[in-house]
């Protein structure tokens, strides 16, 4: 009998046992006062996980209010699975994004392939079907072996569930810099589509239904991994690895499938995935959010080991699971859908009605707390916050300017940069394909998908420029939300909502805090300009490996609506004789530039500003112009500034471009990340048309059928000639080489 | 002409074969559990991409115990067409009705891109549409399309002119660069390749089409003369 081993909950007070589950001896009182008794080794284990920053915000739901969450469009906004906007047409996209960061920094293969496996479930559990994922990645520099590996696995990972389960992975971003070696990060989206009618809660409703547990089995893996998730990385992790889970995705793919068909039935009242805290948060937050409670049998409960006790199933977090209420009296016809697709559907439990989560083991009360206790009422705190040190010093420098003498060189040291670089080693490993509505793969600013039997289509990107956010988190934040709704614009999207990975380090150290709160400030302001509330998101923190924390890290995730698909813009050039359109003049701005980090190898001084004003109108006039049908392609301007970005433009295309420059400033106009800047083309035909649309757009040049870049300045000296095919073999060449080196 | 798609649990490309059969060629389609032991009333099966059985122990090794394989075999030898695409292509090897094995790609990764095909034979029913030697664009995606065979076998797929598509540039390591197969009788094509993906201008390529155009003429012109 292993439950004789458990501690005594007398134990558990006095040898502080719960500290080792990642409860303060402050919050351990309060569950004492909650309960009016000592908690057992099993409820200790309840509280701890709900308790977790991972999932209860209890550090960062301050800052998270300030977010605007609504809008006319949104149908459901954070604090269900995944967030739900209307497109139209009685239909609706349904999008969330999520870190599996920590167990990456482990076990990159299984870490990376759960983090997609458990956002797929968040947005099947409202009912949709995934139609696309995405990612963004951080990691240290490619020179050092253990991030090549870790670099490699995770994309490993990333396919390997991805392409099993047949959803088409069709953008993302990564970025290297040091700050991320010893802890990446690895964020996963997923996009889903909905009919308004099919649109589900995770709600346990209606006493007496029965609460039915599908999917895989339990074990013991992922014990305590939503506690592992609000820690610091050390060398002690290692010995976590069993915190880790391990993923099935054939498993998950007949899930989905028997999902998707069980929210058609009316006999389903509630649905939630078994994510973070497994059993234990599925339970609680069903309950509590229907204000009614749950009483399960854990012998009940489907498991893959012998002899676990109620704390090792109630803490798992085993893969490809999910929980269910269904009417009570119509569970043989729900049980009888999950057989067909060879899945265990099995009554585990019923809907009480005295709000506690109750549970049975062998004929014994195990535990018996309060749901709303557990997915409510985590303590909110309110850290202390500092403006850093380093801050202060940057913010004093006076503007950093690089010495450039060799555009040429310049230019293709930018394009060599792994953050620069063509990532297609990466997504050429995974299928962004399958399911054949990816109308823009990856590699232009945000990926397309058409909407089978409209005319309409959805635009999607991940984005984040976190060493603006690290020099100043309010203009970062602000930039960060900027350039994704650039990106889909530029695909001729217009912006409809955000999901957001908030990730950072420790929120006990003040300066981080301060991080923390002026990102969010800076996030939330630019969110209210360009009305795109956030729909839903994840917060890790705790993101550090032997006390560096990395950058501020806040991905955006972000959905546009194409209104038709005539208006889908991609980044490459179309045709010789196009004319080459520059919208938004460069400033002296290099502070935490791809070419401040190649040149100094560190980043320092300020980051660009932003004006956000000039940022929407710019957005308004350009979606306008692509929607008027006047422009042929469409880049914004972003690391390595205005050549990287028209070099860009010219990979995977035959021709060439040759402009003029036409400001004094040479070194800006080519290289500064000045914001709220694109590149776009326009046929002659359509001259004075997209004139109107953006009077301010100044013409520079050409496209070419010659398949060389020439670059002029404004008295007309060349500054810059080169094959396009060269500075195409650097650019593309560039990851594969690094990571096959050997040194 | 009407149409099955055999769906096993974990075909993924399913749904893509179906529409391109049902939005883009204008045929009839309907989808078949793998439970089902029967293909009566239906004239051409389609074997789909995906991960079967998630592709547990090898490729379509699963796949091919199912109890819809011994009506895709007797389809078979009842001269149906049969195409087999990329996981359809595993399941059509394992089941014995092509000849070969397949291997991990030779970088030991998952490639997914749109490659560039060479039509070798373009007398069977499912390339009749294609000129001889015509380069076409077709998109691949798959960890295991390193097609294999011995010397002998690759002599008579050779001398019987069974070697259907070949891919440009040999991206996977397959033995003489081979991307699709037909057998003796030449009405069972498997290939890695999916033309399935490639049906619709909006999406980059409809080189595709002309191998269900292909197959379709063709059961028209022989129902024609039989009816």
């Amino acid at each position: 009998m292993q439950l004789l081993h458990e501690p005594s909950p007398q134990q558990i007070k006095d040898q502080k046992i719960y500290a080792e589950m990642g409860l303060t001896d402050e919050e351990f009182s309060l569950v004492e006062s909650i309960l009016g008794r000592l908690p057992n080794y099993t409820e200790t284990g309840l509280f701890s996980v709900m308790w977790s920053e991972h999932c209860s915000y209890k550090n960062s739901k301050v800052l998270l209010k300030k977010f605007p969450t609504s809008g006319e469009k949104v149908l459901q906004g954070p604090g269900e699975g995944a967030g739900i906007i209307d497109i139209g047409d009685e239909q609706a996209v349904v999008f969330k994004i999520e870190s599996h960061n920590h167990p990456s920094a482990i076990e990159p293969y299984q870490g990376a392939a759960t983090g997609v496996g458990g956002i797929i479930r968040d947005v099947f559990s409202m009912g949709a079907r995934p139609v696309a994922m995405l990612n963004s990645l951080r990691f240290g520099e490619l020179q050092n072996p253990r991030v090549k590996y870790l670099f490699e696995e995770v994309v490993a990972g990333i396919a390997g569930y991805g392409n099993c389960i047949g959803i088409p992975t069709v953008g993302g971003e990564v970025q290297f810099d040091p700050c991320y070696e010893g802890n990446p990060l690895v964020n996963a989206m997923c996009v889903g589509l909905i009919d308004h009618k099919d649109i589900q809660k995770g709600q346990a409703k209606g006493v007496g239904n029965s609460v039915i547990y599908v999917g895989a089995s339990t074990g013991r893996d992922g014990i305590h991994g939503a506690t592992f998730a609000s820690e610091e990385l050390s060398e002690a992790s290692e010995a976590k690895r069993p915190a880790v889970q391990v993923g099935d995705p054939f498993m998950e793919k007949l899930l989905m499938e028997a999902c998707l068909e069980a929210v058609k039935n009316d006999a389903l009242v509630g649905i939630q995935d078994m994510g973070a805290a497994g059993l234990t948060s599925s339970s609680a937050e069903m309950a509590s959010k229907a204000g009614s409670g749950i009483e399960m049998d854990l012998d009940k409960v489907p498991q893959r080991e012998k002899g676990m006790t109620p704390y090792e199933m109630m803490l798992s977090e085993s893969q490809e699971r999910m929980l269910l209420v269904v009417e009570a009296g119509r569970e043989q016809e729900m049980i009888e859908l999950f057989e067909k697709w060879g899945l265990m559907a099995v009554i585990v439990g019923r809907v009480t009605d005295d709000k506690k989560l109750r549970l049975v083991h062998k004929g014994d009360v195990v535990a018996d707390v309060p749901v709303d206790a557990l997915a409510e009422e985590a303590p909110v705190y309110h850290k202390p916050s500092s403006e850093p040190a380093y801050f202060r010093e940057f913010q004093e420098k006076k503007d950093y300017r690089p010495a450039v003498e060799d555009f040429s060189r310049t230019l293709k040291g930018l394009l060599g940069q792994p953050t620069i670089a063509s990532k297609e080693w990466v997504y050429d490993q995974y299928d962004y394909m399958v399911r054949t509505n990816t109308v823009v793969a990856p590699g232009s600013d945000a990926a397309v998908l058409r909407i089978r039997e409209t005319d309409k289509a959805l635009a999607m990107t991940t984005d984040c420029n976190s060493r603006y956010l690290y020099l100043d988190p309010y203009n970062g934040g602000k930039i960060a939300i900027a350039e994704a709704a650039r990106n889909l614009v530029c695909s001729g999207a217009k912006p409809l909502g955000v999901t957001d990975c908030l990730n950072y380090g420790s929120p006990e150290n003040p300066e981080i805090f301060w991080q923390l709160e002026r990102s969010t400030d800076g996030l939330s302001e630019a969110c209210e300009q360009l009305e795109t509330p956030v729909i839903g998101g994840n917060v890790s923190l705790y993101n550090e490996r032997s006390g560096a924390a990395v950058y501020p890290t806040p991905v955006i995730g972000m959905v546009g609506l194409i209104e038709q698909t005539e208006h889908i813009t991609t980044q490459r050039f179309k045709k010789p004789g196009d004319l080459i359109y520059i919208v938004g003049e460069a400033g002296n701005d290099f502070g935490g530039s791809e070419l401040q980090k190649m040149k100094e190898g560190s980043i320092f001084g300020h980051s660009p500003k932003i004006d956000m004003a000039v940022e929407k109108d710019r957005q308004e006039k350009v979606l306008e112009a692509i929607q008027g049908g006047t422009v042929a392609s469409a880049h914004d301007m972003a690391e390595g500034g205005f050549l990287v970005a028209l070099a860009e433009s010219l990979f995977g295309t035959e021709l060439g471009a040759e402009v003029k420059l036409t400001g004094d400033d040479v070194l800006a106009e080519c290289f500064a990340e000045t914001q709220s800047r694109y590149i776009l083309t326009v046929s002659k035909e359509q001259q004075s048309r997209f004139e109107n649309y953006i009077p301010e757009a100044v013409c520079i040049g050409e496209v070419t059928d010659e398949a060389q870049l020439k670059v002029l300045d404004s008295n007309g000296k060349p500054i810059l000639q080169e094959q396009t095919v060269e500075l195409e073999d650097i650019w593309r060449g560039a990851i594969p080489c690094l990571v096959k080196s050997k040194d | 002409m009407k149409f099955a798609v055999i769906v096993f649990p974990g075909s993924n490309c399913d749904i893509d074969m179906y529409h391109a059969v049902k939005d883009e060629l204008g045929a009839e389609v309907s989808y078949v559990w793998h439970h089902e032991t029967s293909l009566e009333g239906f004239d051409g099966i389609l074997l789909p991409g995906g991960f079967s059985y998630g592709d547990y122990l090898r490729s379509g090794a699963i796949a091919r115990f199912s109890p819809i394989m011994d009506a895709v075999i007797k389809a078979a030898e009842e001269g149906k067409p049969v195409l087999g695409v990329c996981n359809g292509f595993q399941v059509l090897l394992e089941a014995g009705l092509l000849p070969g094995a397949m291997r991990r790609n030779e970088n030991l990764k998952f490639i997914c891109r749109s490659v560039e095909l060479v039509v070798e034979n373009n007398e069977t029913i499912f390339s009749e549409g294609y000129k001889k030697d015509e380069e076409i664009k077709i998109p691949v995606a798959h960890g295991e399309g390193n097609y294999y065979c011995d010397p002998v076998t690759l002599e008579a797929l050779t001398e019987n002119n069974q070697i259907v598509f070949k891919y440009k540039e040999n991206i996977n390591g397959s033995v003489e660069r081979i991307a699709g197969i037909v057998n003796k009788e030449g009405n069972v094509l498997g290939m890695m390749p999916h033309p399935e993906r490639a049906v619709d201008e909006l999406l980059g390529s409809k080189d595709g089409l002309t191998l269900f155009k292909s197959i379709l003429s063709h059961w028209r012109e022989r129902n024609a003369i039989t009816s």
